[in-house]
């Protein structure tokens, strides 16, 4: 039974039954990467393009790391100093790509769309690991697949998102695969930090921490973006935690036990506090290496899809 | 729609092949100290389970049993549209210096063999690799052959195997098909 799509855009408008099908097939890599040989050879002789134009660590290194225990050819790319530096546009350079024959392009970038744009004007299956604001599918597939793992469901749970959903991609990928997987959603964080009409997604809206946490399963906590300039949202970092800041007796209070996910990299006793990061509620280290998992289901199973 | 041109193995010759191929086992091992069993995905699974259960009666021991899903060492995975589900291998021991005893339900051109071989590899390092089948069919396109074979069945490559097992098919029987028939 295939994917209906020859892409991962984003997980809105996602069939139910390709996201558990993705979520069951990451299950037998995630035994893979248990092995003393993490490699299997299904994608033996296909080229991956991962095409990163805007900065990423994690992602990157979890794409790369899922391509090459996949057997993949890996071809590496960052916008700095390259032909984009020089004004090309990214119709030229995927397209000037394409031409060395690759099979499949993984694209990060800073504007949102730009990978289904891609996929109409390239053969490849296209990737989405994150178009600005918009969407980041493996995240929210990493993230189901982690609360799947630690709850064993994730039908009839309630999951919060938490921060600056505004600017979160990591968000919007959560919230469309969990409501189509059958969760309860929230999100919350302060009102400079809510889009307008979040509402009309299927969601609830909390402006209190200690409101939503006594009701929720799963606490997400997204990183509060510094570098996007976060800082004019809020007044300070140290009001921002003393009042969305998960710390281990606020979590404590809430008198649940609560999943803690974070998508990294982590902002230390500003979003969430080091106590909670480190400790049991926590499961940010299985997200990352879920990650490499659930990466290698996607590009195995979008791999038969020409 | 294939029809049936013969039963090849019923329900009782299932289980007197199963004691042979499992007193063969144990008599080429001089017992089963070192044997671990290990089944093909989907069919093989079920024999593999019988056979281990037959040895442990045999021997009065408790086998290691682990079951492998080739899918993703396949040589036709690429370009074919029917992309299999993923079943997963679940090998909850290391395998380094055992005596392997690779199961499956029909050897036919040996290349899920050779599949397995490589998967196997990569999972440690086992003493030896030794193969037995409910069914030997031929048409072999690898160098490959079973060390205990159920039964040897010539067959034409047009013709098929069917096997049935109680778990999943409420019968156990090895049954041959005719050549598929163009509907009418």
């Amino acid at each position: 039974m295939p994917l209906h799509t020859r892409h991962l855009l984003g997980l809105e408008g996602m069939k139910r039954e390709d996201i558990q099908l993705i979520l069951d097939t990451a299950v037998s890599f995630r035994e893979v990467l248990e092995r003393p040989i993490k490699k299997v050879p299904p994608l033996q002789g296909k080229t991956i393009a991962n095409l990163f134009f805007e900065n990423s660590t994690r992602t990157r290194l979890s794409f790369e790391l899922a391509e090459r225990r996949l057997s993949a050819d890996v071809l590496g790319f960052a916008a700095s100093g390259s032909s984009v530096a020089k004004g090309e546009t990214l119709k030229d350079t995927a397209r000037n790509i394409e031409a060395m024959k690759i099979d499949m392009v993984v694209i990060r970038h800073s504007a949102a769309g730009a990978p289904h744009y891609l996929s109409r004007v390239i053969r490849s299956n296209v990737i989405n690991a994150g178009d600005g604001a918009h969407e980041h599918p493996t995240q929210g597939l990493l993230d189901m697949y982690t609360i799947r793992e630690k709850l064993g469901r994730l039908e009839g749970l309630h999951v919060c998102i938490l921060g600056d959903i505004s600017h979160s991609r990591v968000a919007r990928s959560n919230i469309f695969g969990l409501l189509t997987m059958g969760a309860k959603v929230s999100v919350c964080g302060p009102a400079t930090m809510m889009p307008r009409g979040i509402e009309n997604l299927g969601v609830e809206v909390y402006h209190h921490l200690d409101d939503v946490l006594p009701r929720i399963d799963v606490l997400n906590v997204l990183r509060i973006q510094m570098e996007r300039d976060a800082g004019r949202l809020f007044p300070s970092i140290r009001e921002y935690h003393n009042f969305y800041g998960v710390t281990r007796q606020r979590l404590e209070k809430a008198g649940r036990d609560i999943t803690v996910m974070h998508p990294g990299p982590i902002n230390r006793d500003v979003e969430i506090s080091a106590d909670v990061a480190d400790g049991e509620h926590s499961v940010i280290l299985q997200q990352v290496l879920n990650g490499v998992a659930i990466r290698m289901a996607v590009l195995y199973l979008l791999s038969s899809m020409n | 729609m294939r029809q049936l041109k013969a039963v090849i193995i019923d329900e009782a010759g299932m289980e007197r092949t199963i004691t042979r191929l499992a007193h063969e086992i144990l008599e080429r091992n001089r017992g089963a100290g070192n044997i671990v069993v290990v089944g093909i995905r989907t069919r093989g699974e079920f024999i593999a389970r019988r056979v281990a259960a037959t040895i442990e009666r045999v021997e009065r021991v408790a086998l290691q049993i682990g079951y492998l899903d080739i899918t993703l060492y396949r040589d036709d995975l690429l370009g074919k549209l029917e992309q299999p589900q993923l079943k997963g291998t679940e090998i909850l021991f290391d395998i380094t210096g055992k005596d392997v005893i690779l199961v499956d339900d029909v050897l036919y051109t040996g290349r899920t063999i050779r599949a397995a071989l490589d998967e196997l590899m990569d999972l440690g390092r086992p003493r030896t690799i030794q193969l037995a089948v409910l069914v030997d069919r031929g048409h072999r396109q690898v160098p490959i052959r079973a060390d205990y074979v159920g039964k040897n069945v010539p067959t034409s490559s047009a013709e098929s195997i069917r096997v049935h097992v109680r778990e999943v098919d409420q019968e156990d029987a090895v049954l041959l098909m005719h050549p598929e028939t163009p509907e009418p």
